[in-house]
């Protein structure tokens, strides 16, 4: 099974369920964070800066100021501190006070909120954090007195210190609130993505099962189909296909099975009128001396060609049988050169024609006959197409699926084609196009390629480096029925 | 010249068949069905019978166990290749030898004679062995078991006289068939397999393991070792 590249099906639609669910989460956190946060720190910064300024203006002083004075304002303001308790300060000349009797102004105040308070009548504020990080807002106001409808400064600025730490609680609750919001909100988000996925997944992995199933063959497989979605239609069309597919398979079945059958049946009706004329040939061959030359020749040919007709008849049920898996194997302990000699004795090529290699004492269980019929099949095309002298060669061969038998058949022609190698094994197949008929019948080592396999092993045509064509017959040592 | 029972159906065998085997001397009575061929066995007494095993009517095999009811005329069976089942139980029914159609006379005549032909002694002594409860007539060609006579068909009696002249020694199916049928050595093993498991129910005490005739995994067959009893 392979996996989409790189990421599944599902891990993407999830993955993109959950991208959506937080970029929702976080945006709308974000807005509510600043608009919540900017609404608490307003509040607050609104609160302290005008009750400084109130408290600033309810305060009587006297020009100039000592530092008595300074220290009581000091004093009476920063017991008001609003929203929150606050630290104040006050700067004038030379002078400085603060409401917890440090001689000097906190280090938290900066330049620039000097320098902005003097621009500003009003006052103005900072928020800073202290080297902790914890935060403080802070407020300048210079004290002012009214000449002729004119605020005027009268040189003495007040600072006030007052911790955020409440603000910050609050700004931090909520953000604790979104985030905790939002994982439950994410983790209920998997839950339609893996319905989703599991809506589509579930006709793809059917499809992709019935595909499966169809490539090993079982050609009635398919597909339930649920609703009307694209993906049902895409079942409906695979079901469709299928179906066609099956028939089709099936009729070319069928013709190829009434093919064989025709074949089959064809040649067992050849074979009782050739049974009869081939008992009667002898007496033909012998009465024809007889006979005036014409007559005779007429004779001789009618027995030749009846004695080719039979083996080719027998060669075509022998194919048949084959195709109808109807060869059986009737196995039997031999002596593999002995086997190989008596091969090579009924056919009278024990001169020096063939050389055998053969290995002593070597036992194999296989079909006599067969093993015949492909030896004598192989050396004789050896002979016939390639040239003598025609060397076999016998070996054994350990190998992971047991011991082997492997025969090999060289000649020493002009070895085989290359165009003419993929189809030498092919029924009927011609290498000479010009040549009508060979001696054979043209299916011999089709019936050879067949004798194998049912042993269960294979044969293969090629060229020696040295010229010559080298068949190789493969096949268990120890064929099992 | 032997005399043959033909039992086939199809016409151009018969006449063929039975063209060829009179041209070479034989005296041919040729039967179409099994039936026919049945009651010709009794006034005929033919030295062989040639039976089509497809035969309308009654089948080969059945014409088969007939005839050994009664007779251990030698049989050989005509078929096709490919009616493997068919060859099995031919032999099983009692025929000796089979000839795949079709076949030249020349190959039929070949299997006949050697079906007819006494077996050459193949070095045995010659005379009447005793072998456990089996006592063998080489020259009289009889095989009795305490004294009682086995009927033994043909090829039973060769492979029986061929084993016993070289007790122990182990011979290969193809060599059997070499030696026994003058068959190449390629040829069916079946008929040394079916041979010998009639000639086992026929000379064997019934039950346990063969006591005469022995498999030898892997190589074939041999008579004996007897053993103590």
């Amino acid at each position: 099974m392979r996996k989409f590249a790189p990421l599944g099906l599902r891990t993407r639609l999830i993955a993109a369920f959950l991208l959506v669910a937080a970029i929702c989460a976080v945006s709308t956190a974000a807005l509510t964070y600043r608009q919540a946060r900017s609404a608490v720190l307003t509040q607050s910064q609104d609160t302290a800066v005008s009750t400084l300024r109130d408290q600033l203006e309810a305060q009587a002083l006297t020009l100039p100021m000592d530092r008595a004075q300074l220290q009581r304002v000091v004093n009476e303001i920063g017991k008001r501190g609003k929203p929150h308790p606050w630290t104040v300060y006050a700067e004038y000349g030379t002078l400085r006070a603060s409401s917890n009797v440090t001689p000097t102004t906190s280090g938290i105040v900066t330049d620039a909120l000097r320098a902005q308070v003097a621009d500003h009548p009003h006052g103005a504020f900072q928020r800073v954090e202290d080297e902790h990080g914890e935060p403080y807002l802070t407020i300048a106001m210079p004290a002012v007195f009214t000449h002729h409808g004119v605020r005027e400064p009268t040189g003495a600025v007040l600072y006030a210190v007052m911790p955020l730490l409440t603000e910050q609680q609050t700004v931090d609750a909520m953000v604790q609130a979104a985030r905790q919001g939002a994982i439950p909100g994410l983790a209920i988000a998997v839950v339609p993505a893996l319905l989703a996925a599991r809506s589509v997944l579930r006709p793809v992995r059917d499809l992709r099962r019935a595909a499966q199933s169809m490539g090993r063959g079982r050609l009635d497989t398919r597909i339930e189909v649920r609703g009307a979605d694209e993906l049902s239609g895409l079942a409906r069309t695979f079901n469709e296909t299928a179906g066609a597919l099956e028939e089709s398979v099936a009729e070319l079945r069928e013709a190829e099975v009434r093919a064989r059958r025709f074949a089959a049946d064809v040649s067992h009706e050849l074979r009782t009128p050739l049974a009869g004329m081939l008992a009667v040939t002898e007496v033909l061959d012998e009465d024809a001396e007889r006979l005036d030359p014409d007559t005779a020749k007429a004779l001789r040919l009618i027995s030749a060609e009846t004695g080719k007709l039979a083996v080719l008849v027998e060669d075509l049920m022998e194919i048949s049988r084959f195709d109808a898996r109807a060869a059986e194997l009737n196995l039997d302990d031999v002596d593999v050169a002995e086997a190989v000699r008596k091969t090579l004795e009924r056919r009278h090529w024990d001169d020096d024609r063939v050389g055998a290699d053969l290995p002593h004492g070597l036992r194999a269980r296989l079909d006599p006959r067969r093993f015949d019929v492909v030896l004598a099949n192989l050396v004789g095309n050896a002979l016939r197409h390639g040239g003598a002298p025609v060397r076999i060669a016998v070996r054994t061969e350990s190998r992971e699926d047991g011991e082997r038998l492997l025969v090999e058949v060289a000649d020493s022609g002009p070895g085989i084609a290359a165009e003419v190698l993929p189809h030498i094994f092919d029924r009927f197949f011609k290498a000479d196009a010009a040549r009508t008929r060979s001696a054979g019948s043209g299916l011999g080592l089709a019936i050879s390629l067949e004798n194998v396999r049912l042993h269960g092993g294979t044969l293969s045509a090629a060229n020696a480096d040295g010229g010559g064509a080298v068949f190789t017959l493969d096949m268990p040592l120890e064929t099992t029925a | 010249m032997p005399r043959v029972l033909l039992i086939e159906d199809d016409p151009s065998i018969r006449e063929g068949v039975g063209l060829g085997l009179r041209r070479r001397g034989h005296e041919v009575r040729a039967a179409d069905t099994g039936e026919a061929g049945l009651a010709l066995m009794a006034g005929f007494h033919p030295d062989l019978v040639l039976l089509d095993l497809m035969l309308p009517g009654i089948n080969g095999v059945q014409v088969c166990r007939r005839i050994r009811e009664t007779s251990e005329v030698p049989i050989i069976m005509l078929t096709a290749r490919g009616d493997d089942f068919d060859i099995v139980v031919g032999l099983e029914a009692g025929a000796d030898d089979y000839i795949v159609k079709p076949a030249r006379t020349e190959i039929i005549e070949a299997r006949i004679k050697a079906v007819l032909r006494r077996l050459s002694d193949p070095g045995g002594r010659p005379g009447v062995e005793q072998h456990g409860e089996l006592t063998v007539d080489r020259a009289g060609l009889t095989v009795a078991k305490n004294g009682e006579r086995v009927p033994l068909a043909p090829s039973e009696i060769k492979l029986l006289l061929h084993l016993t002249a070289s007790p122990e020694q182990v011979f290969s199916r193809q060599q059997l068939l070499e030696y026994v049928w003058e068959h190449s050595y390629h040829a069916d093993a079946r008929l040394v397999d079916a041979c010998v498991r009639r000639l086992r129910n026929k000379i064997e005490d019934p039950g346990g393991s063969p006591r005469y005739i022995q498999t030898v995994r892997g190589f074939g067959y041999r008579f004996g070792p007897l053993g103590p009893r």
